[in-house]
């Protein structure tokens, strides 16, 4: 997830469906009901064999198509199989690497990181080729030639040390929200403190955008001396308060979960002062 | 600087950082004359100006209450959480219904977890009347153990530091209350599904049972 639609994840009324229908709406006549229910099925992580399969059809959709050739409804397919930890989806995932939409192409890539299957290393490893050189943006467009911080994000959260040397020259990319996901993803492949102290200096970025983007990072990799960096870092609590919880709850299992240590109380006095 | 010339920097600051600077300095002037516009900045949606904002409010204390209750912005979600945040903090019984009704009730997850957390630091013996208090406890107590399982994590996180906190400030009087806290906290460690959550809850119930 994305640091904005983290912020936006408040509850808020939606439609009430039951499963059978947004399984049955991802063939709607009406585009905008698939849509919906791709969406709805993956926030109520409906993980029945039956939605995973209407899902994987949706995947191959030609019907819903923006201007620019776009495939909404095949993002929103691939988000939603990222959260169902249905393992059948992987192979359709990385074709979807392949596809002329960029925003599918983040999207499968996001949900693979959450599938977290090694099959899928090779492909992802296929993005990054040609380097930094090639790492270029799309004239026109918001975004880079590939989703390259989704891309090496996945390969940090999969453990593909094979990557290692191909993710390292990302370290100097000239788009901050690239550089923190490759630091983000050498904390975890190597396990070098160098690269987590290194995200702590970008709380201090001017960009309120960047800073978001960290405390995402921080959290994902649980680094616990960051929590003290966190709490003070001029941004929404509910971010901090996220990136805490993933702070907290990396600790908690690598330690005997329920016997609070100081460190853990030290967290959650951080986390109580932010409410 | 006088207080206006504060305000006057803050409303004429053109640039995220210069609004920081000048948001800064009207909050640690802790005039009363500037809390109208310390609650237009809540409304920016400029984070770090929203705390120095949020900051100021709490440390000028009563006289923002009226103020608060009064300009909560009803469409804005992000300055009415900074708002009940505020609140929260002052903990000024007159914020009492609108806690309640935030805890309850809010769309916004960031309003609901502000607000349970503050139905635990109400200042209770600021209330006039014995019976009024009971009341309010007992409603602050009911609507804390529906936020405690709100479908989002974090407010069910604040509702465990909201009865916390409202267990020790009710406990030599009323033991009955503080057993069903401590009943209910053990059936959060046992069932809920946030880690986070039930690490939170365990602190608590540590910290009630050694008194």
């Amino acid at each position: 997830m994305t640091a904005s639609e983290q912020l936006n994840n408040f509850s808020q009324p939606t439609e009430a469906l039951t499963v059978e229908q947004a399984i049955a709406n991802l063939q709607h006549e009406e585009l905008g009901r698939r849509y919906y229910a791709a969406w709805w099925l993956g926030r109520f992580r409906v993980s029945s064999p039956g939605a995973v399969d209407a899902l994987l059809v949706a995947l191959e959709d030609k019907s819903d198509r923006t201007e620019d050739g776009g495939y909404p409804l095949r993002r929103n397919a691939a988000r939603a199989l990222g959260k169902l930890d249905d393992k059948r989806a992987v192979p359709a995932l990385i074709e979807c690497l392949n596809c002329s939409d960029y925003y599918v192409r983040e999207a499968a890539a996001q949900a693979l990181e959450m599938l977290g299957d090694a099959s899928s290393i090779s492909a992802l490893i296929t993005l990054l080729d040609g380097g930094v050189e090639a790492a270029k943006p799309v004239p026109g467009k918001p975004h880079l030639v590939q989703p390259y911080d989704a891309v090496i994000e996945a390969l940090g959260a999969i453990g593909a040390t094979e990557a290692t040397s191909k993710i390292q020259p990302f370290t100097e990319h000239p788009v901050g929200r690239v550089r923190c996901a490759a630091m983000r993803s050498l904390y975890q492949l190597t396990g070098d403190s160098i690269y987590a102290e290194a995200l702590i200096q970008v709380l201090q970025s001017n960009e309120l955008q960047l800073r978001r983007t960290v405390l995402m990072d921080l959290g994902a990799i649980g680094y616990l001396k960051s929590a003290q960096a966190i709490s003070e870092t001029l941004a929404e609590n509910s971010l901090k308060l996220i990136a805490l919880q993933g702070i907290l709850e990396h600790h908690l299992k690598q330690s005997d979960a329920m016997s609070l240590s100081e460190e853990a109380i030290e967290v959650m006095n951080l986390m109580d002062s932010l409410l | 600087m006088t207080t206006s010339e504060l305000i006057r920097a803050v409303e004429q600051a053109d640039s995220a950082q210069s609004l920081l600077e000048a948001v800064r300095m009207l909050a640690e002037a802790h005039s009363p004359e500037g809390i109208p516009t310390l609650i237009t900045v809540l409304g920016y949606n400029n984070p770090g100006a929203a705390v120095a904002a949020v900051e100021g409010l709490i440390k000028l204390g009563e006289p923002a209450v009226l103020p608060l209750l009064e300009q909560l912005d009803g469409y804005n979600y992000g300055a009415r959480a900074w708002a009940i945040r505020a609140l929260s903090s002052i903990g000024d019984p007159r914020g009492l219904n609108v806690l309640l009704e935030a805890a309850g009730t809010d769309f916004a997850l960031s309003v609901r977890r502000a607000a349970a957390r503050g139905l635990g630091t109400i200042h209770w013996e600021q209330m006039s009347v014995e019976e009024d208090i009971l009341e309010a406890q007992i409603k602050a107590l009911n609507t804390l153990f529906q936020a405690s399982q709100d479908p989002e994590w974090i407010v069910r996180y604040a509702a465990i530091v909201g009865l916390e906190e409202l267990a020790n400030k009710i406990k030599n009087r009323q033991s009955q209350w503080l057993e069903k806290i401590i009943h209910r906290l053990e059936e959060i460690i046992n069932t809920d599904e946030t880690l986070a959550v039930q690490a939170r809850a365990k602190l608590a119930q540590q910290r009630l049972e050694r008194g």
